[in-house]
C-alpha cells in the first residue's frame, strides 16, 4: 500500500457542554494518500466537519481533542507545538468552507485576501504577490481578473466567491486540500463547475483533497476512496467503485439506497430514526437502534475496523460474519 | 484596473451620501459640523478682531455691527473669541476621542477575541472606570493630574475608553464565530493579525456611530471643565470658559457675554448628536428603505 499523506489514528473529540460530554469524533481512523481525492461522506452531525477541523488543530474551547495521532508526512501534528502548527495552515495544509461567500472576510478585496496570504507564508514582495493572486484568480476561471481583483466579497456571486476561495486554498501549493461541503450554499449546475474545478485544480497543483459531502452522487463522480461516517466513527471505507458495487456496513447500503432514483419506480427509503444522541451514547456499535441486521453484541461492544477485501474496511459485526448475508442484499440493490 | 477603483469608490460614496441627504435634518447638521470645523481651521483669516486684544473703552458693548456679537468685561471682541475657540472645543474633542477609539478597540478586540481571564481583567477594569460618574472622574483626573489642557484630553480619553471596549468587546464576540474568522485561522495568520487586521475592521460600523456622538459627550465635558476652572489657560479662548466669565453678567443685563460661546456648545453638541443617529441609521441596515 502506498505510503499515507495524513494517517489519522484513534481521533477522539469532545465537546464539553452543559449537558454532558459530547462525543462528537470517536476513534477515527483514516488514511488519505497522496494525489488521491477521498470523500468523507455522512448525515449531518456525524463529526466530518470536526474531523477536518481537528486535522488543522482547529478545534477551540468547550471542543478539545483526545490524544490519539494525526500524522501528516512525518510530523504528528498533535505533537506540534502551536507556533510550529501555525505555518502549516494554509500552506501544506488548506481549507475551503461550505458558504463561500460568508468565508471572505468583507472588508478585504478578494484579490487583496489571496495576496496577503502569498506574503504571509510564502514571503512574496507586494509585486510578485499581486502578479500570483492574478494568475491564480485567472486559473480558477475567474474573467477579468485584474477588475475582480478589487471586488468585494458581496459583488460576487456565491460561485464567483468559491472560486476564489478555491483560488486562495490552492495558490500556496498545499499538499493537503480539505474541502467542507464545498458546493451546499450553490446550486446544481454551479456545484458541478466547482466540482470539476477542484478536481482539475487538484490535478494540477498535485494537492491531495480530503472531499467532505452529504451527497454520495458527488462521491460517486469525483471521489477515488472514500469513508462513510456514522456518528462520529467511520463505519466503512473502500474504493469507490468498491464501496458502490459491494457495500458492507448496513448504514452504507441503506444510504445508497436513499439516493432518489428516476429510472425506477419506488418510493425512496429513508433511514429510519436519527443519529443518536452523542452525549451518552451507546456502548456498542452506534447505529444498532437503526440497524435491521442487530444482534446482541452489537449493542454490547464496539465493532472494530477489520479489512474486508484489501483495503475495504468496516467496522460491523454482521459484515463480519456473515459477509454474505449482507453481500446478497448489495446484489439486490445493485439490480 | 487603475481606473477602475476610483470609480467604484465614488460610487459608494455617491450611495452614503444619498442616504444621508434623505434625512434632511441630518445633513444640515452635518454641513454645520463641516462649517464649525472650516470655521476653526481658518480662524486667524476670517476673525474680525485678535480674540486676546483687550481694548479699556470698549468694555461691555451690546451687539451691534462692529462688533456682531458684543464685547466681554476685558473689551475682547466675543466673536472672534467664540471662533477662536473652536479650535481649543473641537481639537480637545477629536484628539480625546481618537485616543479612546484607538486604546478602546484594542482592549475590547483583545477581551473579545480571547475570552478567559484576561476578558475578565479588562471588563473589570473597565467596570470599575464605569462605576464613577464621568465628569467626575474626568474632574478628579484633571485636577489630580494638574490643570492643563493635555491632561483635559487625557481624562475625557479615560472616561471614554470604556465605551469603545465594551462596544468593541460585544462585536468581537459575535464576529469571531463567523467564518472568515475560522477561515482566517485555517490560513495559519497569527493570532494577532487575525484579531487587530481581519475582524477589528468588521466592528466598526456601530463605533462609527458612538464615535460621533461621544465627540459631543467630549466637547460637552471639555466645556464644562473648563467652565468650572479646569484646563484652559487664560487669556486662551474656549466656550465653557466663555460662558461662565459671562455667567456674573447675566443679573446684570450683559447676555451677550455668555449666550453666543453657550449657543456654539449647544449648536456643535445638537449637530454631533443628530449626525450620529443619522449614521447609525445609515448603517443599520434594517432602517434602510424607511425613510
Amino acid at each position: 500500500m502506498m505510503e499515507a499523506l495524513l494517517r489519522i489514528s484513534n481521533l477522539t473529540v469532545h465537546f464539553d457542554t452543559e449537558e454532558g460530554i459530547v462525543e462528537a469524533v470517536d476513534g477515527v481512523d483514516l488514511a488519505v494518500r497522496p494525489g488521491e481525492i477521498m470523500g468523507v461522506v455522512g448525515e449531518s452531525g456525524s463529526g466530518k466537519s470536526v474531523t477536518a477541523l481537528a486535522i488543522l488543530r482547529l478545534i477551540r474551547p468547550p471542543g478539545r481533542i483526545i490524544p490519539g495521532e494525526i500524522r501528516f508526512e512525518d510530523k504528528n501534528l498533535l505533537e506540534l507545538s502551536e507556533e510550529e502548527m501555525r505555518p502549516l495552515r494554509g500552506s501544506h495544509i488548506s481549507m475551503i468552507f461550505q458558504s463561500p461567500r460568508t468565508s471572505l472576510n468583507p472588508v478585504l478585496s478578494v484579490g487583496w485576501q489571496i495576496e496577503r496570504l502569498l506574503r504571509l507564508h510564502k514571503k512574496e514582495n507586494p509585486k510578485t504577490a499581486r502578479d500570483h493572486a492574478i494568475q491564480m484568480l485567472k486559473q480558477v476561471g475567474i474573467p477579468a481578473p485584474e477588475r475582480i481583483y478589487h471586488e468585494f466579497p458581496h459583488q460576487l456571486s456565491g460561485g464567483m466567491c468559491q472560486r476564489i476561495m478555491i483560488a486562495m486554498a490552492l495558490v500556496t501549493n498545499p499538499k493537503l486540500l480539505i474541502a467542507d461541503e464545498p458546493t451546499t450554499g450553490l446550486d446544481v449546475s454551479i456545484a458541478a463547475q466547482i466540482l470539476d474545478l477542484l478536481k482539475e485544480m487538484g490535478e494540477r497543483t498535485g494537492a491531495t483533497i480530503l472531499l467532505i459531502t452529504h451527497d454520495l452522487g458527488v462521491v460517486a463522480g469525483y471521489c477515488t476512496r472514500v469513508a462513510v461516517m456514522h456518528a462520529g466513527q467511520i463505519a466503512e471505507t473502500a474504493d469507490v467503485s468498491e464501496l458502490f458495487h459491494r457495500p458492507l456496513h448496513p448504514y452504507t447500503l441503506k444510504l445508497i439506497h436513499s439516493i432518489p432514483r428516476v429510472d425506477v419506480d419506488t418510493v425512496m427509503e429513508t433511514i429510519p430514526g436519527n443519529v443518536p444522541g452523542l452525549v451518552h451514547p451507546p456502548p456498542g456499535c452506534r447505529f444498532a437502534d437503526r440497524c435491521l441486521l442487530v444482534t446482541e453484541d452489537c449493542r454490547k461492544m464496539k465493532p472494530e475496523m477489520k479489512a474486508a477485501y484489501g483495503d475495504h474496511l468496516v467496522a460491523c459485526y454482521a459484515a463480519e460474519k456473515g459477509m454474505e448475508q449482507t453481500s446478497t442484499i448489495a446484489d439486490d440493490i445493485k439490480k | 484596473m487603475q481606473k477602475e477603483e476610483p470609480r467604484l469608490r465614488l460610487t459608494r460614496l455617491q450611495i452614503f451620501l444619498r442616504r444621508l441627504r434623505r434625512n434632511t435634518l441630518s445633513f444640515g447638521a452635518l454641513i454645520i459640523i463641516l462649517a464649525i470645523t472650516l470655521m476653526a481651521v481658518v480662524a486667524p483669516l476670517i476673525s474680525p478682531y485678535d480674540p486676546n486684544a483687550t481694548d479699556a473703552n470698549k468694555t461691555l458693548f451690546s451687539v451691534s455691527l462692529k462688533h456682531p456679537m458684543g464685547t466681554d468685561i476685558f473689551g475682547r471682541d466675543i466673536l472672534s473669541r467664540v471662533i477662536y475657540a473652536a479650535r481649543v472645543d473641537l481639537l480637545v474633542a477629536l484628539v480625546a476621542t481618537i485616543l479612546a477609539l484607538s486604546i478602546g478597540s484594542f482592549l475590547g478586540s483583545l477581551s473579545g477575541y480571547s475570552g478567559g481571564w484576561l476578558d475578565h481583567l479588562v471588563m473589570r477594569i473597565v467596570d470599575t472606570v464605569m462605576s464613577f460618574p464621568s465628569f467626575v472622574l474626568a474632574m478628579g483626573i484633571t485636577a489630580a493630574l494638574g490643570n492643563k489642557l493635555i491632561n483635559v484630553v487625557i481624562a475625557i480619553a479615560i472616561t471614554h475608553i470604556p465605551i469603545y471596549t465594551r462596544l468593541i468587546r460585544g462585536e468581537m464576540l459575535h464576529i469571531r464565530e463567523m467564518e472568515y474568522a475560522e477561515a482566517a485561522r485555517t490560513v495559519g495568520n497569527p493570532r494577532s493579525r487575525i484579531i487587530f487586521y481581519h475582524l477589528l475592521p468588521n466592528c466598526f460600523p456601530p463605533v462609527i456611530v458612538q464615535a460621533t456622538l461621544a465627540m459631543g459627550w467630549a466637547i460637552l465635558t471639555v466645556a464644562g471643565l473648563s467652565f468650572i476652572g479646569l484646563g484652559i489657560q487664560p487669556p486662551a479662548s474656549e466656550w465653557g470658559y466663555m460662558t461662565a466669565e459671562g455667567a456674573t453678567y447675566i443679573v446684570s443685563g450683559e447676555w451677550w457675554v455668555f449666550l453666543f460661546p453657550g449657543l456654539a456648545i449647544m449648536i456643535t453638541v445638537f449637530c454631533f448628536n443628530m449626525v450620529g443617529d443619522a449614521l447609525r441609521d445609515i448603517l443599520d441596515p434594517r432602517m434602510r428603505g424607511i425613510r
